[in-house]
Formats: structure tokens, C-alpha cells, sequence
């Protein structure tokens, strides 16, 4: 059995051995870059090394996601912090060549620019440092820290009570306070109570979770591990999309590592907690990030949402109390507790603590993965740290929270981003894909587009969802092709209001925001197309 | 734990399935997993492969098949030699994903979903496969690329339809 002071051991060796480098490159190795072939550059930087005689100073590392995918593949380089981007297999020998002297100005990325300096890191502090295959490099960085503290100093509502205060709420899009529902775990009846993670990241232009598990997979086990001590389970799962191979097989791994080193299973670092996990794969079935779809889907049925209550923290998976959150709710928990619950609330918004992981993708200059705090203006991601609009494009909107999320315009850019903001604007803060919009998007065709991807993935179960998405999507359909009337658009709204309130889960409560937002803001687009519109003022919304 | 059920025939990759069941149990909730573990062996999911899963795990035959059309990601059709599925997440979308599809639809007469009669080439789209920062992305043969045109993928198509196949003798 591996005690904590084991651990520590094995920890310093590794990083003994680190430290006779005295250059260490890291280069990404998130699905990102690896699509971009980071690996053969790993690759050839490694041979390079050894060509140039220079292995017993430079490390090659393979870390996690370094954020700016625009400019993958990305290397960087320790001490002197220096950023590479677009990296070919080619530039191997000169950039190991240049280490110890001057950069190569032409690969150089500014590591100065907003992009960076404008993130405060919780979540994200590990990606693209750490290798994600190593436990090593993990417990290095602070890892397993909280989940000690935790066994070892802590009682279970001890543990419950920080969390609270921490005022952290779920990063899976509802912002639900994430205390008050481990409190209810906590407190309901049940021999077998559950603990899952929610790493079903459906929604199309949204790679946060897939980051997290790609680039620092212990962080969640630890979490997870935690929040099991804190509610009284024994026994969890982590529900990760199919679509995500790479980041299934770091998990894999890191799931093993764990389990070999006594950091989860029976008898956890001899403190007499078990808690054993496992893997479970979606399988392309967007409705199943609703929690009691993702549940049935555990359970080996087709992923079909029932009504709550009962909520899943008294009947959840099988029948049993269960605690589930999505995979950056969990990411957050060891940091709150090694830091405490007042560092993490001194972040943030009054009612939105911590910070909040983005993924910057559509017609951007600097596409890829962000942590901001909340409270931050939706202005300062888009045109600070996201560069602004790509080519001659000008901003039009920008779309959160999803397909069943909204589109906001130009002119509210300056609200600050946190749940109810967004919400007031007929958005929502979502999972945190966040998708850049210009000119050259027509919003009746991008709400096309969101219904068409909600008609498809409505699981059937009730009438409002299944008919009602088909029926706005040959609505829609009908107006994009200029053949639909004020008649049309009037049923197209009052259809809206009917799915919106009518159905059963999320996935169709949530499907007409789309609409109802761009209708909102880009009436006129709509007016356009239609046959009979009566003649408008110019701006008339 | 009940008395495992015969292989369907001497194909080894049965007991690739096998031992996923095994694993867990041979308990009903282990569908989706086994299901995973039939289409990664075999490619897809054939009426055979069903049924000696449903018997395994005793779960009646409607409700695995149930389980295999709802989720997406299940083929009940053997797919082509290579296959390309281009991602119509909103990234890839916005950034013209459609037109790419519209490009490789005309070059080789199928539609999204369909294999070229040779059974070279499948088409399929997928929903996100996360590649937003590198958008539009493209899955071929399991392997993501990145900010993808429609010339672009045609010409990757068109090399990658000219290797000569694996194990083929020359």
C-alpha cells in the first residue's frame, strides 16, 4: 500500500530528475495541435536533442492544451519563456539550436500579447505545463494535495461547508450552487449513493471539458474522489463522449495510475476511504448531457430525459442518491481546497464566483481555449483577448451557451459575463462555447442551423420537443428561402413560447432561444425575407 | 453470473466482445460499452452481432436495438475502406463546413451518410468534434485535420484513395 509520504517521495525523485535540465520544451499534445502533427515534432525536436548532443540539458515534454490552437502546433520553452507557434518537424534543428541563445524571431509568438495576460488560470493552471500521462508531474504541481487535506484534516461537511462558501455553481451551464447540491446528496438516505461526472460536451463549438480531461485528467479523479468523501459515496462514474479518443485514453491511463499508486479503490492512502470510478462512453447522443438522460444511458438505455423531481440527489442511478457535475465544476475542487473557500470567492462577481473556462472558435483571430473570471465584458473577449474579427469582417455577434443558447449583438457587448447577465439577455452562460460571428453570417440561416441540430437530436419522449422543433425548422426553412409570410412568422413565435414552456427537459425548454434572441435583435433579417413584411424604418428594433 | 453464450463463430475479435461483458458482469448496463466494443472489432453493428448481444446480456432484442439507432454514433451499415466525416459543429459551420460536404457530394455522386459503390469512401458528418479552434475540421480516417477547404480535402481524398490498401499484395 503507497502511504503519502511515499508519494512525496516518488514525486521529488521525478522532479530531481527534472531539474538536471536546465531547458525543458513543451510541446502540446491536445487534439488541437496533434492534428496539426505535434507529435512527429516532438518527434523530431527529441532526435535533434540527441543529434546536437544536448540530451543532458534539454527535456522534450508532451503537456496539454497551451490555449492559442490558432497558432498551433505550439512549443514552449522553459526558462525562457519563449512561445513557438507553427512549429514544422523542419524547424527542429535550428530551434534546438537556439536554445541557450537567441529565439527564432520568426516562430515566435508573443507570449505578452492579451491573450495571455488577460486569463487568471484555476482550472486551465496545469494545461500545457504539466505531461498529462504523468501522476508525477500532477503531484508536482500540487496534485492530491486537497484530496489529502481532505481525508486526512477534514469531516465530510467540513469539506461541504468550504465548497459553499466558496460560492462556486455549476460549470455545466444552469450555474445550480454547487455546495448547496452536495449538501443534498449528503443528507439523503440511501446504503449506495453515486458520484458522476458529466463529461457528455454535446454542444457543438464547446472543447473546454475536452481540454480539461486531455490535458490534466488527475485533477477530475481528485475531484471526483473528493466530492465522493463529502456526500458518503463509494463509488462513481465519469461519462465521457465517444467523440473525445484522446482524451478517453489519458483518462484510461490516468484512471490505472491512480488505482496502482493507492489514490483510488479500497483504502485510499491508508486513510480508510474507498472510492473506486470507472469509464463510461457516450455515444453520440446530444440529450444525454441532461443529467437523468446521461444517467439512463449509465444504466445501458437509449438516453431519454424524465420529468424531475424526484431530483437526481435522492434518486438518481438506480434508484440511489446521486451527486452529479460537469467536468470544470469538478476541475475547480481541488483548488478550493488548497487554497480555501475565500481565495476563490475574492475572484469573480458577486453572485458568479471563480473564474470561467471559454472556447473561442468562429471567425476570431485568436481561436482557442480561455479562463477569465466572471464579471468580465463579453467586449474584453472578443476584441482584447480574442484579437477581434478575422479579415475585413465586422462583428455582428457573438453566440453563447450552445446550440440552445442565444446570440448577442454588438451593442451589448459591454455587459459582463456571468449567469444572469447572460440569461437577462436571453442567452445563457452555458458550457462555455462561445462562437464569433461577422457580417457575413445570416442569423435566420444560423438559426436554421441550431434547429436543425435540435430537431435531430430531440431524444422523441414528449410531443412539445419532437414536433414542435421539426415544425420551427420548416418554418425557418420557409423563411430562408423568402416563401414564408407574417403568418408564418407569427406561428413561428408562438411556437416558440409553447416548446419553451411545454417541454420536458432542457435540450427543448432551451431550443427556441436561438430564435427567439436573433429574433430579438435581428428582426429586420427575418422582416427581409418575408413576402408580405410591411415596409420598416430603417433599425427598427 | 450467468453461463456465458456460445460465440457466434470462431472470429477471433468475439473475444475482444467477450471479454468486455465479462468485465462487467454480463450485466444488462454493460449494452452501450459492449455495443462500443462490437463496432470498434467489426466496424459496425450487423443483426448477428445484435442478437448474440442481446443474448448474452440478456436484454431483449428490441431494446438493443433501441439503444443502437438512438445513439449516433452506432453504424448498422459496414462502412467504406476510408472514411470522412466532416464536422458541422457551429465553428466549423459558420467557417463553411457545408461547402465542403457540397464539394466532396458532387466529386464522388454520394450524399453525407453514403458509401461510393466501390466501397472506398464513406461520407458521414459528425456533431463537434471538439477542433473548433482549428475550424472547419475534418475526421479522415480518424484522424483530425484542421482548417480544411473544400479543394483542399478533395485532394487529400484523392491521395489518400491512391495508396494502395494495406496487406494488398503488389
Amino acid at each position: 500500500m503507497m502511504t503519502y509520504d511515499e508519494l512525496a517521495e516518488l514525486a521529488a525523485e521525478s522532479r530531481e530528475k527534472q531539474q538536471q535540465y536546465k531547458y525543458c520544451l513543451r510541446v502540446c499534445m491536445a487534439a488541437g495541435c496533434l492534428s496539426q502533427h505535434s507529435d512527429s515534432i516532438k518527434a523530431a525536436l527529441e532526435d535533434e536533442v540527441k543529434a546536437q548532443g544536448r540530451d543532458h540539458e534539454i527535456q522534450i515534454k508532451g503537456v496539454g492544451c497551451l490555449g492559442l490552437c490558432a497558432a498551433g502546433p505550439l512549443v514552449a520553452v522553459e526558462p525562457d519563456n519563449v512561445l513557438y507557434e507553427k512549429v514544422q518537424a523542419e524547424d527542429a534543428p535550428a530551434l534546438i539550436a537556439s536554445i541557450g541563445k537567441e529565439p527564432i524571431s520568426e516562430l515566435r509568438c508573443d507570449e505578452k500579447m492579451p491573450f495571455f495576460s488577460r486569463q487568471t488560470k484555476i482550472v486551465l493552471e496545469n494545461s500545457g505545463v504539466i505531461d498529462p500521462e504523468s501522476l508525477e508531474d500532477y503531484l508536482n504541481a500540487d496534485g492530491y494535495k486537497g484530496l489529502y487535506r481532505v481525508l486526512t484534516e477534514m469531516s465530510p461537511s467540513e469539506v461541504i461547508d468550504e465548497i459553499m462558501e466558496s460560492g462556486l455553481r455549476g460549470r455545466g451551464g444552469a450555474g445550480y450552487p454547487t455546495g448547496l447540491k452536495w449538501a443534498t446528496v449528503a443528507k439523503a438516505s440511501g446504503d449506495v449513493k453515486y458520484v458522476i461526472c458529466n463529461g457528455d460536451e454535446g454542444d457543438p463549438g464547446a472543447f473546454m471539458d475536452r481540454s480539461v480531461l486531455e490535458s490534466d485528467p488527475y485533477r477530475i479523479l481528485e475531484g471526483m474522489t473528493i466530492a465522493g468523501y463529502a456526500v458518503g459515496s463509494n463509488r462513481g462514474y465519469v461519462y465521457v463522449r465517444a467523440e473525445y479518443p484522446l482524451a478517453i485514453d489519458r483518462l484510461k491511463l490516468a484512471l490505472r495510475q491512480a488505482k496502482r499508486n493507492n489514490l483510488l479503490g479500497e483504502n485510499i492512502l491508508g486513510t480508510g476511504f474507498d472510492f473506486n470510478l470507472e469509464i463510461r462512453l457516450g455515444a453520440g447522443a446530444y440529450v444525454c448531457g441532461e443529467e437523468t438522460a446521461l444517467m439512463g444511458s449509465i444504466e445501458g438505455h437509449r438516453g431519454t430525459p424524465r420529468p424531475r423531481p424526484p431530483y437526481p440527489a435522492d434518486h438518481g442511478l438506480w434508484g440511489q442518491p446521486t451527486l452529479i457535475n460537469n467536468v470544470e465544476t469538478y476541475a475547480n475542487i481541488a483548488p478550493i481546497i488548497r487554497n480555501g473557500s475565500a481565495w476563490f470567492s475574492s475572484i469573480g462577481t458577486e453572485s458568479s464566483k471563480g473564474t470561467k473556462v471559454f472556447a473561442l472558435a468562429g471567425q476570431v483571430k485568436n481561436t482557442g481555449l480561455i479562463e477569465v473570471p466572471m464579471g468580465i465584458s463579453l467586449r474584453e473577449i472578443v476584441e482584447v483577448i480574442g484579437g477581434g474579427t478575422t479579415g475585413s469582417g465586422e462583428f455582428k455577434a457573438v453566440q453563447t451557451g450552445g446550440p440552445t443558447g442565444g446570440c448577442i449583438p454588438a451593442e451589448y457587448l459591454d455587459v459582463p459575463v456571468d449567469y444572469s447577465s447572460l440569461t437577462r439577455l436571453g442567452s445563457i452562460m452555458g458550457s462555455g462555447g462561445m462562437i464569433i460571428m461577422d457580417k457575413t453570417s445570416s442569423m435566420v440561416d444560423v438559426a436554421k442551423y441550431f434547429m436543425e441540430f435540435c430537431k435531430s437530436e430531440s431524444c422523441g419522449k414528449c410531443i412539445p420537443c419532437r414536433v414542435g422543433t421539426a415544425q420551427m425548422y420548416g418554418l425557418l426553412d420557409k423563411i430562408s428561402k423568402g416563401q414564408a409570410t407574417m403568418a408564418d412568422l407569427d406561428l413561428l413565435e408562438q411556437l416558440c413560447d409553447l416548446v419553451r414552456n411545454a417541454s420536458l427537459c432542457g435540450l427543448g425548454g432551451s431550443a427556441p432561444n436561438p430564435i427567439m434572441s436573433t429574433l430579438k435583435y435581428f428582426r429586420s433579417e427575418y422582416l427581409e425575407k418575408i413576402i408580405d413584411a410591411p415596409v420598416l424604418e430603417p433599425a427598427a428594433e | 453470473m450467468q453461463k456465458p453464450v456460445k460465440l457466434p463463430s470462431d472470429d477471433k475479435r468475439w473475444r475482444v466482445v467477450e471479454a468486455t461483458m465479462r468485465r462487467n458482469g454480463y450485466r444488462p448496463d454493460a449494452l452501450i460499452e459492449t455495443l462500443h466494443t462490437v463496432q470498434e472489432s467489426f466496424g459496425y453493428l450487423d443483426n448477428d452481432a445484435l442478437m448474440f448481444v442481446s443474448q448474452a446480456l440478456r436484454v431483449s432484442p428490441s431494446q438493443v436495438f433501441g439503444v443502437a439507432t438512438f445513439y449516433h454514433f452506432f453504424n448498422l451499415k459496414p462502412q467504406g475502406e476510408h472514411t470522412c466525416a466532416v464536422c458541422l459543429g457551429t465553428a466549423c459551420y459558420i467557417k463553411g463546413a457545408n461547402k465542403i460536404i457540397e464539394a466532396i457530394e458532387e466529386e464522388y455522386g454520394i450524399k453525407s451518410g453514403e458509401t461510393t459503390p466501390d466501397d472506398r469512401l464513406s461520407l458521414l458528418t459528425v456533431r463537434c468534434v471538439g477542433a473548433c479552434g482549428l475550424a472547419p475540421a475534418v475526421v479522415f480516417d480518424n484522424n483530425v485535420l484542421g482548417n480544411e477547404s473544400p479543394d483542399g480535402m478533395l485532394e487529400t481524398i484523392r491521395e489518400r484513395l491512391a495508396e494502395v490498401p494495406e496487406g494488398a499484395a503488389q
